[in-house]
């Protein structure tokens, strides 16, 4: 493909410019108000893209989706999950292992790689089981992951968390060998089990069995000890209290190598929303109280808690139209991360559009060891560059998501602004808020 | 006027005048019951669909005959013998009842909030009554413990200003206890919840009553004791070492009747565990109002039938 | 409530009383005979109304009238055209009715279909020898074959005017009005 110039976008929200993209790479950048500009190349341009009153950024990475394949298909595929990502604004994704056969060999992490580079609008990159069928018995083979064609380096049996301490410290230990690193679910399970709910005055009132954040915050205060013990990196998935803000933050003090992400829905809702039954809000780990979203979001400002990460959660319908305690967990996140981001962070000043696109983009690529992803809008970066259009949008509805299942608990939800154009390694992945 | 909402979920939905209503109601259908006619025709044309996810013999009974009282066509779906056992879900039942053209639809559900699904979800047209919905409410039992706290208590007028009740029991996976606290908090009574901790919820410090750990204290501000079933099994889940050290400490036996008030009453939601909450001679004293609890079951659930449906509902303007 | 100025009284408390003390008599001579004459008051403003007839009438007749109160919501056959209505006291005299001469008041009398919802209860009640009916107005457009016994007034009003009665013990007055605005919550039947 030719060149393509994005016209008129602001870098970070700062001063607009015309970016040149030619061979999948950022060739050139000039500022748009001088005219007649030189660095335009002459002939081959391919693509015009209009970017005008939008904020350009790095192409979001995620940590933390559940793209369902294989095993689900009804709920999302490869396919269809990218589809979600890239209208996100996301050029990589971190798949993860709780499918149907479990991601625990090379064999299905090629596979679901191989998925990925077939759908080719972002980079899927899978994460690799912890243990043999996420059991918490047996460590998988993390090693032939490491090296198959899908170069595994984030592992995690996200969805149970590995609780065995023998289990975990010897993960922790073995990924060093290819600098992985142990993505763990935080969730003691004998102290969660059958829990629904966050536990406090409103899961006793609502008679729903409770998930107390002590549950979380042991395991990451266990975790971060053993990482510490053995010299390994840790990565601490979905953190959801105030408690679990209060552990890293001191492990963080003592130098410990842990990162840690945190998901849109606890940077934005609250448990108050159990009230209702409707299990649209029914997640794991549950949706917690306003003091914890307030220090989720200070975590966040101050780099505790280093990135968001969606853990998107596709479910079909009727895994939520049904009674509280027998529907699914989870929420699907890939298409409105952004603009929950830009609600909490940007909006609020909180945070600089420079400073989103490090823990969206840049930070996640790194603890991931993504190749060419999360690289800063400059001459020279790997083209995966999202294009924020800044315009209020209407309420959202079901339709606007294109992933294959429609459980998002912002439905009806007036949107900040939407994604307009997406660029995947150069290429054009969404135009004008389309998929291209 | 409208005097209830639509749906009857909690007890926490009543206000007192709604609360005091409802009893008030009570009384004059308890008159009907009394004399040899029972039958009335208020509700003549009317569907009420009885669905029962759990077995629960004695409500599904009371709400029967509440229904069958009033002149109602009752249809009963239980958890046996009906597609619900074959795992279809809470919403093809109610598309189900819907299609069946049901008033109202009285549910016994295994998880807490199913009601509220029914209620919300958009499924079905008809009123919902929470006859039990996991470890959350029943209203309608709390509404008949108010009843017959204030006919033994308060001369059967008013509310419960001033009178001292005590819940003891597994009050965490108790629906009733939640929707005694509120309701009996709304009528102005004081309650006093009694039990190990691990028996009580964490939060509890936000529900309008104290909470004891000690029964023999708590027993002599009593005007009414109200013990809660306890199952065995939660002996398995760690929540107390024995049954014999819960029945020791927590369980009412006739010593500890002794040191209630004169005129106290013991009441019981059933079905008893005699010998583990209760001893079988505390059951069958004079000072136990069980079996009349049973009997204000049946009249408190025509009341809430006839003020949910006896009207024209939300569709037409009061005047 | 709204009172418009087109309301006009039609009968004030010494109209009432008279009326009161007519229907005694008539009640007194209808019974003749027969030891068990039982007034029952429709609330809610038959209630007062068959106390002090039944007073009157114990005046009359030298011995006391057992007097009580039926309410008939429940054998309503309009239910379901309003909002849910609050249940009035019921209480029936310890004898009960079977055998005896009932006498059913209410203040208006309508449609007739209250008193055909009063007829029901009383038959579930028991079996009473007579049942007679007084009312203080009778405002014609009846929609069923009932017909008073006992009159106090014969008010023949159009269908869009409003009947009042009052009486002191719920209203503090005692009169009835006519209203040629509908207002409140007036005579249903
Ligand atoms: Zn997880």
């Amino acid at each position: 493909m030719g060149a393509v110039v994005l016209r008129g976008g602001a870098p970070y929200g700062l001063d607009p410019h015309d970016i040149v993209i030619d061979d999948g790479v950022i060739t050139a950048m000039t500022p748009s108000n001088q005219s007649g500009s030189n660095a335009l190349p002459a002939e081959g341009v391919e693509l015009e893209l209009d970017a005008s009153g939008c904020t350009v950024i790095p192409g979001l990475v995620d940590l933390h989706t559940h793209l369902r394949e294989p095993g689900r298909e009804d709920a999302e595929t490869i396919a269809t999950g990218s589809q979600a990502a890239a209208m996100g604004g996301f050029t990589c994704v971190h798949a993860m292992a709780n499918t149907s056969p479990v991601a625990d060999t090379a064999g299905v992490v090629e596979q679901v790689w191989r998925r990925g580079v077939e759908a080719g609008i972002v980079d899927v990159r899978p994460v690799g089981a912890v243990t043999v069928g996420l059991k918490g018995e047996q460590l998988a083979e993390l090693g032939a992951m490491a090296s198959s064609a899908a170069s595994v380096r984030v592992f995690s049996d996200d969805g149970l968390c590995v609780h065995d301490p023998l289990l975990m410290r010897r993960a922790l230990e073995y990924v060093k060998t290819f600098d992985g690193v142990v993505a763990q679910h935080a969730q003691d399970p004998r102290l969660t089990e059958a829990a629904q709910m966050n536990e406090g005055a409103l899961s006793a009132r609502l008679g729903l069995a409770g998930w107390p954040a002590v549950a979380e915050e042991a395991i990451i205060a266990r975790d971060v000890l053993l990482a510490e013990h053995v010299g390994s990196r840790l990565h601490v998935c979905h953190v959801s209290t105030a408690g679990s803000v209060e552990v890293i933050r001191w492990a963080k003090t003592r130098g410990i190598p842990v990162t840690a992400e945190v998901t849109p829905h606890h940077l934005l809702l609250t448990e108050e929303l159990v009230e209702s039954f409707d299990p649209i809000y029914k997640v794991n780990p549950p949706l917690r109280r306003a003091e914890d979203v307030h220090a989720l979001r200070e975590a966040v400002v101050e780099g505790t808690i280093d990135i968001i990460a969606t853990d998107h959660a596709p479910h079909p319908r009727e895994d939520k139209d049904c009674e509280w305690a027998a529907a699914a967990m989870g929420m699907v996140g890939l298409e409105t991360a952004l603009g929950i981001a830009v609600e909490v962070f940007i909006e609020s000043g909180l945070l600089t559009w420079r400073d989103l696109a490090d823990r969206m983009s840049t930070i996640p690529a790194r603890i991931g060891q993504v190749a060419d992803q999360g690289m800063p809008i400059a001459p020279g970066s790997a083209a995966n560059i999202t294009v924020w259009d800044p315009s209020p949008q209407g309420p959202l509805e079901v339709d606007a998501l294109v992933g294959k299942s429609g459980n998002s608990p912002y439905l009806g939800r007036q949107m900040p602004g939407t994604v307009r154009h997406v660029l995947f390694r150069g290429r054009p992945s969404v135009v004008d808020g389309a998929l291209a | 006027m409208q005097m209830l909402g639509k749906h009857l979920l909690s007890a926490g939905d009543l206000d007192r005048a709604q609360a005091l209503m409802i009893l008030d109601t009570t009384a004059e259908l308890a008159s009907v019951t009394e004399r040899s006619v029972k039958k009335l025709p208020t509700l003549r044309g009317r569907t009420v669909v009885n669905l029962f996810f759990e077995d629960s013999t004695r409500t599904r009974l009371s709400f029967e005959l509440a229904a069958k009282r009033l002149s109602a066509d009752v249809i009963t779906f239980s958890a046996k013998g009906s597609s619900v056992s074959k795992g279809e879900s809470l919403k093809d039942t109610a598309l189900t009842l819907e299609a069946m053209g049901a008033d109202a639809v009285i549910v016994r559900h295994g998880a807490s909030g199913a009601p509220y699904r029914l209620a919300t979800a958009g499924w079905i047209d008809g009123s919902v009554i929470n006859a039990g919905d996991g470890t959350h409410e029943h209203p309608t039992q709390a509404l008949l413990d108010a009843y017959t706290l204030r006919s033994h208590i308060c001369g059967g007028q008013g509310d419960l200003q001033g009178v001292h009740v005590v819940i003891v029991g597994d009050v965490l996976h108790s629906r009733v206890a939640r929707s005694n606290v509120l309701l009996l908090h709304t009528l102005g009574a004081e309650v006093t919840l009694v039990a190990p901790p691990t028996l009580i919820p964490v939060g509890v410090e936000s529900w309008p009553c104290s909470v004891s750990y000690h029964l023999d204290d708590a027993l002599m501000q009593a005007d009414a004791v109200m013990m809660l079933r306890v199952q065995a099994e939660r002996m398995a889940g760690s929540y107390f070492p024995s049954t014999l050290e819960y029945s020791r400490l927590y369980g009412l036996d006739a010593p500890r009747l002794e040191l209630l008030k004169d005129r106290a009453i013991v009441m019981h939601p059933g079905p008893m565990n005699r010998g583990l909450e209760i001893s079988a001679d505390v059951a069958d004293s004079s000072r136990a109002v069980i079996v009349e609890q049973v009997a204000n079951g049946v009249n408190v659930r025509m009341a809430c039938l006839y003020l949910l449906l006896g009207g024209a509902g939300s569709q037409a303007g009061g005047d | 409530m709204v009172f418009l100025s087109s309301a006009r009284v039609v009968l004030d408390q010494a109209d009432i009383s008279r009326a009161v003390r007519r229907i005694s008599h008539e009640i007194v001579e209808n019974s003749r005979g027969s030891d068990d004459l039982i007034i029952l008051g429709i609330p809610t403003r038959g209630v007062p109304l068959a106390r002090r007839i039944a007073e009157t009438v114990a005046q009359i007749e030298g011995h006391p009238v057992p007097c009580g109160a039926l309410d008939v919501t429940l054998y309503r056959d309009d239910l379901r055209l309003r909002e849910v209505r609050a249940l009035e006291p019921t209480d029936i005299p310890a004898q009960g009715i079977d055998g005896c001469t009932v006498v059913l008041v209410d203040d208006v009398l309508y449609s007739g279909r209250t008193i055909r919802a009063a007829l029901d209860a009383v038959h579930d009640l028991g079996r009473p020898a007579i049942v007679r009916l007084a009312v203080m107005i009778d405002r014609g457009h009846r929609e069923l074959p009932i017909r008073p016994d006992f009159i106090g007034k014969n008010l023949p009003t159009a269908k869009d005017e409003t009947v009042r009665v009052r009486f002191v013990e719920i209203d503090g007055v005692d009169d009835v009005m006519i209203d040629s605005e509908s207002v409140g919550d007036a005579d249903a039947g």
